[in-house]
């Protein structure tokens, strides 16, 4: 009964939603209007001042590197949430998850699967950093390239299964990685203040166009990127691959 | 052709964002909300990436033979949007966490039977 009146509810503003849309994207479809002249003025400021080739980097990290470290911070926030709450819930069972982990240990894939997959670990693990360090040249940059190097590690679990996982990414180091690369956005941001500058200028040498080291501060707030978002999606991973491994225990 | 791929992707916007929503009032399991929740948040891809679409235009890659200032499409709304598929992630593994949380403490994940507030 209840569902039914949510549905009607449901009809009646879908129908307003999508009213309201067409009116708001008639005149969007039209493309005579002010956003040409703003693309424009950003497609030649990106190669001009700051010897980018990759515009969507130098919007990210530079133009608009102010709102994307507010992102990064909400990246940040939801890893750490996700942590603490499977955390609480690990920390009620504690026996049960080990002995479910030693069981499972028995079971490992072939050898010629672990061979394969073991043996793409390290073209994935360079072709994420070649993603993170060419964000200014090409498509790519921190958040693209983070996340290829955190499947890096998935494909480890893939072939090893988890207690290799594990051994490998609770280190103190994945989260030590974690927060230097927020910690490491800000202070990056904070290297304007040295000359007197505001927060998150562009004052590192630019360098040459086309060249790996251009674009200034683009591409070290790209690499700090980079990290935070392998090291905090490595985290996740292990947070919920481990809840789901352990046995559903009913008290 | 190009309007009209213009206005394909403006259609697909809403209809993303309506059958998302659509998911969310029907869904029985928490699970399943979540899911449709990405589906809604998915549409801001589609209609951001539409909002900078210009008929005929290259991506703003000023390599291999694009004339650096040279017209593209608009790389802004595009930057929001790569900023956002990687934030998205992980606020669902956020939602996901905390769905298991609930499940564990209200032993359902009915979004209609569960009830934390009884206190």
């Amino acid at each position: 009964m209840k569902r039914n009146w949510r549905i009607l509810l449901f009809v009646a503003g879908a129908v307003g939603i999508a009213f309201l849309f067409a009116i708001a994207a008639g005149p969007l479809i039209h493309p005579r209007d002010i956003r040409n002249q703003y693309a424009a003025a950003i497609n030649s400021a990106t190669f001009a001042e700051r010897n980018v080739t990759d515009t969507v980097s130098a919007v990210n990290f530079d133009f608009r590197g102010f709102d994307t470290l507010g992102e990064e911070f909400i990246l940040l926030v939801s890893v750490l949430g996700s942590l603490v709450l499977l955390r609480m819930i690990e920390d009620r069972k504690g026996k049960v998850l080990r002995d479910a982990l030693d069981e499972w240990r028995d079971v490992g894939p072939s050898d010629a699967i672990r061979l394969w997959i073991l043996a793409m670990i390290a073209p994935k693990v360079a072709f994420g950093i070649y993603i993170v360090t060419h964000g200014q040249l090409t498509p790519g940059g921190g958040f693209q390239g983070g996340v290829i190097l955190a499947s890096a590690a998935l494909i480890l679990y893939l072939g090893e299964g988890f207690t290799v996982f594990r051994d490998v990414i609770s280190h103190p180091a994945t989260e030590i990685v974690e927060g230097a690369g927020a910690l490491g956005f800000l202070f990056v941001g904070m290297l304007g203040w040295i000359w007197g500058r505001p927060y998150l200028t562009n004052v590192v040498p630019l360098g040459k166009a086309h060249e790996l080291t251009s674009g200034g501060t683009i591409a070290l707030i790209s690499l700090a990127t980079g990290l935070e978002v392998a090291a905090g999606f490595i985290l996740l991973l292990y947070a919920f691959l481990q809840e789901n491994l352990s046995p559903v225990e009913e008290t | 052709m190009e309007t009209a791929l213009t206005y394909a992707g403006y259609a697909a916007a809403v209809w993303l964002f309506l059958i998302g929503l659509y998911g969310v009032v029907k869904a029985r399991h928490l699970v399943n909300l979540c899911l449709s929740l990405t589906v809604v948040q998915s549409s801001t891809y589609v209609l951001l990436t539409i909002i900078g679409f210009r008929p005929g235009l290259p991506a703003p890659i000023y390599t291999d033979g694009l004339l650096p200032g040279s017209a593209a499409v608009d790389p802004i709304v595009q930057a929001l949007m790569l900023t956002d598929v990687v934030v998205e992630a992980t606020v669902i593994a956020l939602l996901l966490a905390i769905i298991i949380k609930v499940h564990r403490d209200a032993r359902t994940a009915d979004p209609d039977r569960v009830d934390m507030m009884r206190g």
